[in-house]
């Protein structure tokens, strides 16, 4: 029985800021901080968008790839570290808007960056049970950073959606997780913004998860690097999947296809979910993909996915993610600040 | 403003909010949106039911707001048109984006957003705005 | 059964920010002038009619017929409260109207009353907004100055009415209003301070928008056998017309007509036996610059798109072919909502017993008077003459 993606659909918010127009602000040299976390600019969400608009757009996507009628999709889940509500879930939300039916199982997740791919997770198994024909799993967020925190680069906007069952345009082959207790990065209740472990989040957070992870899931299917066409790691910058990708045995040729984030900043949960949109846009039938995700605090889910010929048709029913990439507009740190709430009027 | 902070009056309309419900007169073929429950033009002859708007319009004029009233001040300056839907009948929603570029007659398309927020610690109201088409020249 | 109602008596507040002035103040104060000017004792009065758009949102105080005729010390006579948005005044008068037409009552108060500044800007905004769709137009944010905005562009698109046409008319509103005390902005203003003033809703500027403002007016009406028994000058009610069109804007066939007022107009020109140029004066609803430009147009004092030449032409002015809002009109002498179709009232009154002084338009022996309610959803017209119409009927 063959499971995988049946339609994927991504969004990313129009509006971008450059490193150079933040460095302005805090006096940083830009040269330093485009080499050191490779990216050149990110997305922002404009004042009306959220987890749930973003949410809503890419699910309308990745619908039109499927082609499935809404109320067929029997299980949502929504993955994001900034629901829009602490209590009342964003899936609710955008059922109703996908019009996706009431025999409908829905729960928001959270884990950091990786609550989308948890959400596929989750999808795979309830198809593979019966319980369902079709499951939704959307990785989602519009990140927050405190103002002068070297976060400020990256954290982005953006999402992707995966509607998961038979019949797949790309067939997942296998996944697992790798899960620890580390704080790397964390929000408590009632805070505008997280704090994180700035070096401890690399070789003990990050790289530990990603490449354990990885490597885990290609022992277990008896895979080797140079057996995928492409691979898809989380992109908290630019450096850090470069050199996980290099540490596992990938060459920058099977990594680059899904390095969105040197353009759009780090969507966090929509991160890895967005580079495999982008990968998806292009990949032959045949080819072999391997995506692991990472999660502060923390874990990483890998998937190995394997492209069908339906992907031929599928993925022409909607906008790619270079579209997305492309439909930009740049807007200087007073916007910026005032899209994102960071000027107090009350 | 206590109806904007009317849990019953914004559950009620989502529906119609969230996807272009409205309703069409199946006597005459006229459609509507919102959805009305009796046919203007028939009246008792009528027979109304429901219909789904595909999210296509052109803007048939617009203004851009720049004081707004209790609960929109963070959204200054916004625009808002008079849509002409593709199916026929108007709408009046905003314009995201692009608004420098405005214009009569454009193509827009149905996007979801955030329509306004009960404060910070209220409902947050989603609905449908609308954003130009690209090519529109 | 009378077949004619003239209108008696009139007075009116200074329109205006009256910090020190409730609306219950305001209220009486216009009664106490119309019935004096009325010459009727306030035991003579039938009943009292009065307009007010949203005293409950803007003061909390609903029930408000009953508390005028408390103040101004004519309790039990029925008191009724009428609202028709912006138009409440004129469906006020019309309902006074019809009580005598209907012979229940001999003698009328018709009066209009808006208290506006206890609110904050917003809140007052958003109070205006109530008389749009709630559920389409408010709850997106739309403003009032945003609807005719929306008319306002579409004209312009389709008829090339300009920007300074539009200017024109709240340079020509002022102008009148120099010599009105009653007015809240009674000064000059030009083209330019006009189009250089700041935005509200693209493309009008503040100074097309009549302002927020508190005031009352009233005007007593009588039976033709009270009219004739002791006032000096009636001024006769010669036509009525109301009618009514979508609440949203968008629910239109057209942006750029009112319909309502179409119709209602030709209602009042056939009951008075005018046609549109027969009017010597009116007073027309610029609640925005280019609803007196459409006003225009939808009166039949000139064609469809045509109004902005019409204005530019000079034809409104006081020594025009039609002379249009002649004592500064909602612009200048402010727009407190209930009150401005009572006000209209009251100047066109001014205006045929020649108190007008150097607005005075010579001659004039008819006047028009249209209150509109929303964005067009209600159109009160109604005509007053000099003398009355011979009953045909």
């Amino acid at each position: 029985m063959s499971v995988g993606i049946v339609g994927y659909g991504c969004y990313i918010p129009k509006f971008r800021i450059t490193v150079e127009e933040i460095t302005k602000v805090w006096g940083e040299n830009p040269e330093n901080i485009k080499k050191g976390l490779g990216i050149e600019e990110k997305s922002v969400p404009d004042i009306d968008e959220d987890t749930v608009t973003i949410s809503v757009e890419a699910g309308k996507n990745a619908l039109l790839r499927a082609g499935i009628k809404p109320e067929k999709i029997g299980a949502l889940y929504i993955g994001s570290e900034s629901h829009p509500y602490v209590v009342k879930p964003s899936g609710t939300i955008v059922a109703e808007a996908l019009q996706l039916g009431t025999d409908l199982m829905v729960a928001d997740l959270e884990f950091a960056c990786k609550a989308g791919t948890a959400g596929i997770q989750c999808c795979i198994s309830h198809v593979k049970a019966g319980q369902i024909e079709y499951g939704m799993a959307i990785g989602a967020d519009t990140s927050q950073s405190r103002p002068g925190d070297a976060l400020e680069y990256t954290a982005a906007a953006g999402g992707a959606a995966f509607v998961i069952g038979k019949d797949p345009l790309a067939e997942i082959e296998g996944t697992c997780s790798f899960t620890t207790d580390t704080p790397d990065f964390w929000r408590r209740d009632k805070q505008d913004y997280p704090r994180h472990g700035a070096r401890f989040t690399g070789k003990p957070a990050y790289f530990k998860h990603v490449v354990s992870a990885s490597t885990n899931m290609m022992k277990k299917l008896g895979l080797r690097p140079s057996d995928f066409a492409y691979v898809v790691l989380h992109m908290p910058n630019g450096k850090f999947p470069t050199r996980a990708a290099k540490v596992l045995g990938f060459s920058m040729e099977q990594l680059k296809q899904s390095l969105v984030v040197t353009r759009i900043g780090n969507c966090y949960s929509g991160s890895s979910p967005l580079g495999l949109c982008n990968v998806l846009d292009v990949a032959k039938p045949g080819d072999r993909i391997l995506m692991t995700s990472y999660g502060s605090g923390a874990g990483s889910d890998s998937f190995v996915i394997n492209v069908t010929d339906k992907i031929l048709e599928r993925r022409e029913k909607a906008k790619k993610t270079e579209y997305y990439i492309k439909r930009k507009q740049n807007i200087d740190y007073g916007r910026y600040a005032r899209i994102m709430g960071k000027l107090k009027t009350e | 403003m206590v109806h904007k902070s009317s849990v019953p009056l914004h559950w009620r309309m989502q529906k119609s909010r969230y996807n272009l419900i409205g309703s069409k007169c199946v006597t005459c073929n006229t459609v509507f949106f919102p959805s009305r429950i009796l046919c203007p033009k028939c009246r008792r002859k009528g027979k109304l039911e429901s219909f789904q708007f595909s999210g296509k319009g052109e803007i048939i004029s617009y203004t851009i707001i720049k004081v707004p009233p209790e609960g929109f001040e963070k959204n200054i300056p916004y625009a808002i048109a008079v849509i002409k839907l593709e199916e026929g009948t108007n709408i009046a929603g905003h314009v995201v984006g692009d608004i420098e570029n405005i214009e009569i007659g454009k193509k827009v398309r149905a996007v979801f957003r955030k329509i306004y927020e009960d404060g910070k610690d209220g409902l947050i109201h989603y609905g449908l705005k609308w954003e130009l088409e690209e090519g529109n020249e | 059964m009378t077949k004619r109602v003239a209108v008696i008596g009139i007075g009116m507040t200074k329109f205006d920010e009256h910090w020190e002035k409730s609306l219950r103040d305001l209220s009486t104060e216009a009664g106490i002038l119309a019935i004096k000017d009325a010459g009727v004792d306030g035991s003579s009065i039938n009943a009292l009619f009065i307009g007010n758009m949203s005293a409950g949102r803007f003061i909390g105080q609903e029930h408000l017929a009953p508390l005028a005729t408390d103040q101004a010390g004519l309790n039990p006579i029925p008191a009724t409260r009428c609202e028709a948005a912006c138009a409440s005044g004129a469906l006020a008068f019309r309902k006074a109207y019809h009580s005598i037409l209907s012979g229940e009552h001999e003698i009328v108060v018709a009066a209009g009353a808006e208290k506006m500044t206890d609110l904050k800007g917003t809140d007052a905004i958003a109070t205006l907004m109530g008389a749009g769709d709630q559920e389409w137009e408010s709850s997106i944010g739309l403003t009032f100055t945003g609807l005719y905005a929306l008319i306002a562009r579409a004209h312009m698109h389709m008829f090339g009415t300009t920007r300074e046409q539009l200017a024109m008319v709240s340079v020509n509103n002022h102008k009148n209003a120099v010599h009105n005390e009653k007015a809240q902005f009674p000064k000059e203003i030009t083209v330019d301070d006009v189009i250089k003033s700041p935005v509200i809703a693209d493309p009008l500027r503040l100074l097309d928008c009549s302002p927020i403002t508190d005031g009352a007016a009233a005007v007593v009406l009588a039976s033709e056998r009270i009219a004739r028994n002791i006032a000096k000058q009636p001024v006769w009610i010669l036509g009525s017309g109301q009618a009514s069109d979508t609440l949203a804007l968008h629910d239109r066939k057209s942006l750029v007509e009112m319909a309502a007022t179409k119709v209602a107009s030709r209602k009042a020109y056939e009951q008075a036996h005018m046609k549109p140029e027969d009017i010597n004066l009116a007073e027309v609803h610029d609640c925005f610059s280019i609803n007196e430009i459409i006003s225009i147009e939808d009166l039949g004092f000139c064609e469809k798109g045509k109004g902005g030449k019409f204005v530019e032409e000079g034809k409104i002015t006081i020594k025009g072919e039609k002379p249009i809002n002649t004592t500064g009109g909602l612009k200048a002498i402010g727009h407190p909502v209930g009150a401005t179709g009572i006000r209209q009232i009251v100047d066109i009154v001014r205006q045929l017993r020649g108190e007008c002084g150097p607005i005075q338009i010579k001659g004039a022996d008819n006047g028009l008077a249209l209150n509109i309610g929303g964005s067009g959803a209600t159109s009160i017209v109604h005509i007053l003459g000099t003398e009355p119409e011979p009953i045909t009927s």
